[in-house]
């Protein structure tokens, strides 16, 4: 899946993938620290796979 | 090809002589040009309807699934494959099939020679001999080397021959090794890119879509009795041409055809408006043979990759 996200040009650094248990609550915040840091320190600002039109009934 | 159509008929006639079969599934000329129908003959009255050329994209294992039937399908190299994938997948079981094999020479490209044309197209000759295609239509006739119009998945396959059969109609040919044939060459050219320019070429290249799902239909391996797309509750995905739905759309399609598609092309030559959609499909294909050593339909017995688990499966994605 991440692969071919990466290959239809999502970024690597949106891309996170991570086992966390109900316990590792320290891990749960260090992983959305990374995913957050790696997301803002991106270049393009491009939304992806956000739909901006408005919705029609 | 008139050997193949020949041997087709003399073998289908024998099969539903000798009830061997309830059914003979192969393809008579279609209504426009270029595009033959699949055909189910059920007597051999009806066999002389059998043809083979170089328009017989579709892929016939789409006809094949949930059948209760005996039935005699005709099957190139990516056919049969796709046909192993349903015995996998039990869609069939092997022993109600008899596999007529056609060692496969290509497809032509319907887009191709759509784009050459100076109009529409209106008959297609093709010379066995000299290898060429002739179209012609109003005003104008024009002749084509086949292999410079071949599709593009037939230019680069490496299994021409059928992976299982009951009888060939004509000796196997030769197979493109992988260094002659360079099946990934596109996918490298697009891996090459940045973020940014793959998503633009993902952009141009699904802007024509109209949500036809053509593609879907076209393929033996999308056989969900009913699919993401038309669910309603809960909705997937949007139902508009929305780009981000489109997108969704393809994304979602080809990853259910990940570790399954065979590169038949049928998707790509059904679409009505001329989308590669191989350019998702190949790239799953090549992870799976980097990823897992898999190639789909080999064989009948082997689970493929995504649905079996392994201690040695890669995780390094996982953090």
């Amino acid at each position: 899946m991440k692969n071919l996200l990466e290959h239809m040009g999502v970024e690597p650094e949106r891309l996170h993938f991570s086992w966390i248990s109900s316990a590792e609550s320290t891990k749960f915040v260090d992983v959305a620290t990374k995913v957050t840091e790696s997301v803002k320190s991106l270049e393009s600002k491009e939304k992806k796979f956000v739909k901006t039109k408005p919705k029609v009934a | 090809m008139k050997s193949y159509t020949d041997k087709i008929k003399e073998i289908a006639k024998r099969l539903l002589k000798e009830d061997k079969v309830d059914m003979v599934i192969g393809y008579r000329k279609g209504t426009v040009p270029l595009m033959h129908q699949p055909f189910f003959a059920t007597s051999e009255g009806e066999v002389d309807s059998f043809v083979w050329d170089s328009n017989c994209g579709l892929n016939l294992a789409n006809y094949i699934t949930d059948r209760k039937e005996r039935i005699g399908i005709v099957a190139t190299g990516c056919n049969s494959r796709n046909i192993a994938v349903h015995v996998v997948e039990g869609k069939i079981q092997r022993d109600q099939l008899y596999i007529i094999g056609i060692p496969c020479q290509g497809m032509v490209d319907r887009h191709k020679l759509a784009a050459m044309a100076e109009g529409n197209i209106a008959s297609v000759e093709e010379d066995e001999d000299k290898g060429t295609i002739t179209i012609s239509g109003q005003g104008f006739s024009k002749s084509v080397d086949k292999a410079e119009v071949l599709q593009e998945n037939c230019s680069i396959c490496v299994h021409r021959n059928p992976v299982l059969c009951d009888e060939l109609v004509a000796d196997e040919v030769t197979e493109q090794t992988r260094e002659q044939a360079d099946p990934y060459a596109r996918v490298r050219e697009i891996e090459a890119m940045s973020p940014d320019d793959k998503w633009a070429h993902f952009d141009d290249l699904l802007s024509d879509c109209i949500r036809c799902y053509a593609c879907r239909n076209a393929c033996p391996l999308c056989y969900c009795p009913q699919c993401f797309v038309d669910e309603s509750n809960p909705q997937w995905v949007g139902k508009s041409v929305d780009p981000t739905d489109i997108r969704t759309f393809h994304l979602l399609r080809a990853y259910h055809c990940a570790g399954r598609c065979t590169d038949c092309g049928a998707c790509v030559r059904s679409c009505p408006v001329g989308i590669n959609v191989r350019d998702f499909t190949k790239k799953l294909e090549k992870d799976c043979l980097e990823l897992y050593g898999w190639e789909a339909g080999l064989n009948t017995e082997q689970r493929p990759p995504l649905d079996t688990y392994k201690p040695e499966d890669p995780e390094d994605f996982i953090k």
